[in-house]
This record gives C-alpha cells, structure tokens and sequence, in this order.
C-alpha cells in the first residue's frame, strides 16, 4: 500500500515536472461562465479553418458558448475586426503597422493559436521517390528566374542527381492572395537581399516567373501533372496528398523534416516580440524548419461587452492551452512554451471598462 | 405630342383596369433593372476613386501590378495584362466557336433527320447548364496535358516554322496559357451559340426554302441562299451573346490559363491573366484600401470591355440588317 503511494507520488511529481515547461494553465476551463456571452463571431484565414472547426466544436461542448468562424481569407479577417463587424478577427500574415493604425476599436493584440510551414514539392520524373535539397540560395534564385535549369551548377552541387537533368524548371505559385504565399515570401525576403528589394512579402505578390495555381490544390495539380516543375503548398496538404517534399537548409545548416515539432521549434528558444507581431521564418533554432509562420487571433485590447470580453478571454485562454493538443493530430504545429507563456501576457492585457477581462482564477 | 401617343393614351384609358395595373407592374420591373445597372456602376466608381485618383490611366495602359512595395518597386497598379488576356481569350474562343456552332446547328436543323435532330439539340443544351468549375477542373487535368504534349507542339511544328506567324506559337509549351484558355472558353460558348443559331435557323420561312426548291435549287443553294441570308444577323447576335459569356466567365479560366501577368507578348502559347480571374484570385485577400480599390477598379474595366464589345455587335448586327434591307428592296 505505500509502495504504491510512493510510486503513484513520484508519478504525480514527474508529470508535474514535465508539465511546468509551458503547460501550466492547462485545465482551468472546464465549463461555461454564467456571466460570459454564448455566442461570438470570428471571421478570416482560410489557413486555420480545420483547426477552429475542431476546436469550437469542442469548446462548445465544455462551455456551451457557440463560436462561429467565416473563413473569408486573412484580408477578410483583417478588414472585419477593424470595422469591429466581429467579436475576434484572424490571419495568417502580421497586420501591417498602416493597418493597425486603421483599425476603429484601438490597439489589436495578435494572439498566435498555431503554427504552419510551407514545404517545395517537385516533379522530376527522372529522381523517383528520392528527395530534393534547397538553399536559401538556390529556392530564391529559382523563383526570382535567376536558375532556370534543373542541371544548374548550384543546384547539383547539394543534388548530384540532378546533373542530367537538362531542363528547364516550370515554377508554380499561388495565383490567389493567401497566407501561404505570405510566410513563402516571408522566407525568401528573408534570406535574399535581391528579394526583399524587388518582391517583398505579402498575401499576393508580383511574382518574376511563373505559373499561378489557385488554391494549394491548384498547385499542387500544377505540379502533378507538368514535368520538371517546382510550386510551395502547406506541410498538411502535402501530407494528405502524398506529395513529394523538398528539404530545406535551415539557418544551421541542417536539412530538418518539416514535421510538426520541428515547426514547433522554429519559435522556441529565439528572441520573440512581446506583441508576438513576427515573422519566425528562417529562425536560429538549430532544429527548426525555416520555412514557417504563425497564424493569430486578432482582439482588441479594449473591450467594450463586459460579457463578450469574459467569453472572448477564457476562449482565447483555452486555444492557447487546452486545444494545443488537437493541433498536430490535425497537422498543425503547436505552440513553443516560450510563445504560450508571452500570449499568455497578452490576454491578461485584454480589457474591459479599465478592467483585466479574463477572470483572476484563470490568470493567478 | 404626336398622334401616335395620343392614340395609344385613348386605348389605354378605354381598357380594363387591370391594364394599368399590369402596365404599372412591368414598367416598374423594368425601372428597377436600369436602376439596379446604374446602382452598381455608381458603387464600382465610388469604390475605386482612390485608384482611380492615383493611378489615372496609368491603370489602363500600365502592364505592373505590385500590391508590396519593396526598395525599388513601388505599389503600382496597371491593368493592361488583364485587359490583354481578357480581350485575347474570347476572340480566340469566339473564332474557335462559332464555325463548329454554325455548322452542327445547320446540320441539327436541316440535314438531321429529326429522330437524330432532336435528341442531339437537347443534348447540345444540357452542356449549358454545366457548372464552369466543372468545365475548368475537366480543362486542367485533361485538356492540359493534351494541350501541352500533343497540340501545342504540333502547332510549333506547323505553324512554328512560318516566318512572321511563329511568333503566335513562340516560347515553351507549358499547356496552361492563352490558347488553352480561349479553347476552354470556346467549348464553353459553343452550346449558348449552337442553341440561338438552331432556333434561328428554324425561324426561316418555310415558304422561302420550298420556293428555291421549287425553282430547282440543290440543297446547298437553298442554304446559302435563302437560310444563311435571312438568318444571318440572328446569328451574328448569337456569337456575340457567346463572346458576353467569354468575357466574363471566371473559374474555368482561372484553372487554365497560367494566372501570370509577367508579360505580354504575341504567342498565344504565353501564360496569361483574365481581368474575371485577377479579382477572383486576389479581392478576398486585398488588404490594403488601394489595393481593394484597384480590383474594383478593375471591375469597372470589365464592364467597360463588356460594353465596347456589346456596343460593337449592336453596330455589326445593324449594320447587316441594314444590308438586308438593302438587297430586298
């Protein structure tokens, strides 16, 4: 009998001692708030729609509170919480500074909820099952049309295989705006001076060279069917569709599998913003893959319904805590420790009538 | 006032009631139909003053398009690639059409037998109603690859190796471009043209055709010269109404024709951008006012090219039925 509870105490501790790191605040929501509104209103990326169908449906079954999410894409999002037509926004590309200053209700707090990455698929009949390698180098150059043939001097170079390869590269990208060209052109302003300088980074670029597709599917359809051609799509689309994956140097020199944790890492252990307004790609994390981003939920620090602010910040709480678990079976990489415990400080700044929104209990 | 407006104002207030009421009812009907028209075109103006303020006509005949500005690229709106593209599909799908429309209505209402001419007319309009995704997830990963492994290099080979008009067929064979856009289109339009041209056809005269045959003429003979004559501005009429729909026909498009606004230039065989695709693909992540304003803008244009082409075969369609006129009398 006290073999047992000395073994189930130790249990208990270890448990506890892995759940310190970054889990703390796990399972202070465990039912409605009789003072909180039961309905609110979310509109925006597309990106995270799978996730935030899971996870409101869930939260309505612990709370009973009904939250209903349009997934009208990230300028959608965006345009409906500044006009204050929603009770939250969100999107997968950080509000522009022109943007926030436009916003009608004050300050917008961008809560991140998970994280994505954005792989290279290829078709190269000749390479089989085998994999291809790029470089911040190499990836840049081909989409700015500086590499135009697969047997190109830098390329073989990391792809000995591709020496016989004497063709010319077909680039697809995403002809509609989405925060998947975002985090993208995120990455290659990122690592490419030449870049930065002529594209930029947005939801929709003008592109140098190439194909658009509509849609990941329509990438990826471009890529399937035209030979010799190279196009970006989320990590879980290319998952579910099998598609091949290009690996990617990141920032230290590893070539890291774009699983989930490895997103995961892109943002732990590196300097982060306390508005969490960044763009992680290409980060310092030895194990991270570089091409990633987050996507947010956009509130106002200032709250207006005391019961909407109660319900808004107990969600935004539980998303950042309790749902982190639905992510990676969902193919959506979850939060780092380092980034819950900094949106942690940013739902604690949430607002009502000059009052901390969320309850004491919950922020202790 | 006329006499004839009185005439009509006498008949009217002789009629039933209900004539006025019904006079009332259609009148407002239609009333709300112009207003409906000039509601909109005053929200497209208005929603893209900011544009139009900044670009002017830049927007028409400026061929960038960079919603980011970076160090050397500033935001720049120019629409020409769209305008182009737009433009380029419908003629190459309105000239693809209308041949094979004419000929299998002429077929369908003259030379069919009616046990085979009516089930292939019924068919012929069934493919209207065809959704256009449909017709665009069907273009990309059939005709596509078709396109883009047999028919554009055989074109290269053909028409390639002609000087001057090689240009028209230069560059790589990608499948997904002009060409391929105006085919999906042609086939798209092909039933709306078939349909109106077999219900005009079918309108000629009976007494027409039995006189030519009566004078001894051979069937091709009662076709050219009393069928094709009486119908043709119908017909005319007809391929114009396909060309509305290649104008502004959207997914299809968009699932064919490249989206790439890079460049334009004389082969058809380029990648290309339709002004219905540019707004599909970009107006829900437009986040920025100029940006916005300029998809709007280029809703504007879109009605614009509409009308130019819809003006356009009211004169042609006058035009020949003036002629008509003529050679009757």
């Amino acid at each position: 009998m006290k073999k047992t509870f000395i073994l189930l105490s130790c249990l208990f501790i270890v448990a506890a001692g892995i759940g310190a790191q970054g889990k703390a605040g796990l399972g202070l929501i465990k039912s409605g708030d009789p003072n909180e509104a039961k309905n609110l209103t979310g509109a925006g990326g597309t990106f995270p729609a799978v996730l935030y169908t899971k996870w409101f449906a869930e939260y309505a079954k612990l709370t009973g509170v009904q939250v209903n999410y349009q997934s009208i894409g990230s300028g959608g999002g965006i345009k409906s919480i500044s006009d204050m037509t929603v009770d939250f926004g969100a999107s997968d590309g950080p509000m522009t500074d022109d943007q926030l200053a436009a916003a009608k209700g004050g300050k917008i707090f961008h809560i991140p909820t998970a994280m994505g990455a954005v792989v290279p698929t290829f078709n190269i009949p000749e390479l089989g099952k085998d994999t291809l390698r790029f470089t911040a180098d190499t990836i840049s150059a081909i989409y700015l049309g500086d590499i135009i043939k697969w047997n190109d001097d830098k390329l073989v170079a990391d792809n000995p295989k591709l020496k016989n390869v004497d063709k010319y590269i077909v680039v697809v990208h995403r002809s509609d705006g989405s925060g998947t060209t975002n985090i993208w052109t995120s990455y290659l302003t990122a690592v490419s001076d030449k870049w930065a300088k002529a594209v930029g980074a947005a939801n929709s670029v003008q592109w140098p060279v190439g194909l658009g597709g509509k849609g990941n599917e329509g990438v990826a359809g471009n890529v399937k069917q035209t030979p010799y051609s190279i196009g970006y799509v989320e990590e879980a689309y290319a998952v579910q569709n099998k598609l091949p994956v290009g690996l990617v140097k990141n920032k230290s020199g590893k070539y890291p599998v774009p699983t989930t944790s490895a997103v995961t890492m892109a943002a732990q252990g590196v300097v982060l913003p306390d508005d969490l307004r960044v763009k992680v790609v290409n980060s310092d994390n030895p194990e991270a893959y570089p091409v990633v981003g987050f996507t947010w939920i956009l509130a106002y620090q200032q709250q207006t319904d005391p019961a909407k602010a109660l319900a808004l910040t107990r969600l935004l709480w539980w998303a950042t805590h309790d749902a982190q678990s639905y992510n990676a079976g969902l193919e959506y990489a979850p939060l780092a420790p380092d980034v819950v415990k900094k949106a942690e400080t940013l739902i604690k700044a949430i607002q009502v009538n000059g009052m901390q929104a969320l309850p004491a209990t919950i922020s202790k | 006032m006329t006499v004839k407006n009185s005439i009509s104002r006498r008949a009217t207030k002789a009629a039933d009631p209900s004539d006025r009421v019904f006079t009332a009812l259609v009148g407002a009907a239609s009333t709300l139909v112009v207003a409906l028209l000039v509601g909109f075109i005053l929200l497209l103006v208005l929603d893209s003053t900011d544009s139009i303020r900044r670009f002017g006509l830049g927007f028409l005949a400026g061929s960038k398009w960079n919603p980011v500005k970076t160090e050397i690229n500033p935001i720049v709106f120019g629409a020409l690639p769209y305008i182009f593209g737009t433009i380029v599909t419908s003629l190459i799908a309105l000239v693809l059409a209308t041949p094979l429309a004419l000929g299998s209505a002429i077929f369908v209402s003259e030379y069919a037998p009616s046990w085979l001419g009516k089930p292939v007319a019924f068919v012929i309009e069934l493919l209207v109603a065809i959704p256009s995704v449909a017709y665009g997830v069907w273009g990309l990963f059939v005709l596509v690859p078709i396109m883009r492994n047999d028919v554009e290099p055989f074109l290269q080979a053909t028409i390639g190796k002609i000087p001057i008009l090689g240009a028209l067929v230069a560059g790589p064979p990608f499948g997904q471009d002009l060409l391929t856009g105006g085919v999906v289109l042609a086939i798209m339009i092909l039933p709306t043209i078939l349909s109106l041209s077999r219900e005009i056809i079918a309108q000629v005269p009976r007494l027409q055709k039995e006189g030519m045959l009566a004078l001894g003429a051979t069937k091709w003979e009662v076709l050219s010269k009393a069928v094709l004559p009486y119908a043709r501005g119908g017909i005319v009429g007809a391929s114009m109404l396909g060309l509305a729909r290649a104008i502004g026909e959207t997914m299809a498009v968009t699932m064919v024709i490249g989206n790439s606004s890079t460049r334009i230039s004389p082969s058809i065989l380029t990648p290309g951008y339709t002004i219905a695709s540019a707004i599909a693909n970009q107006f829900t992540e437009a986040d920025s006012p100029v940006y916005f304003s300029a998809i709007v803008e280029l809703g504007l244009v879109l009605l614009l090219v509409a009308s130019v082409f819809n003006i356009g075969s009211r004169v042609l369609v006058g035009r020949i039925a003036k002629r008509e006129g003529g050679a009757d009398a």
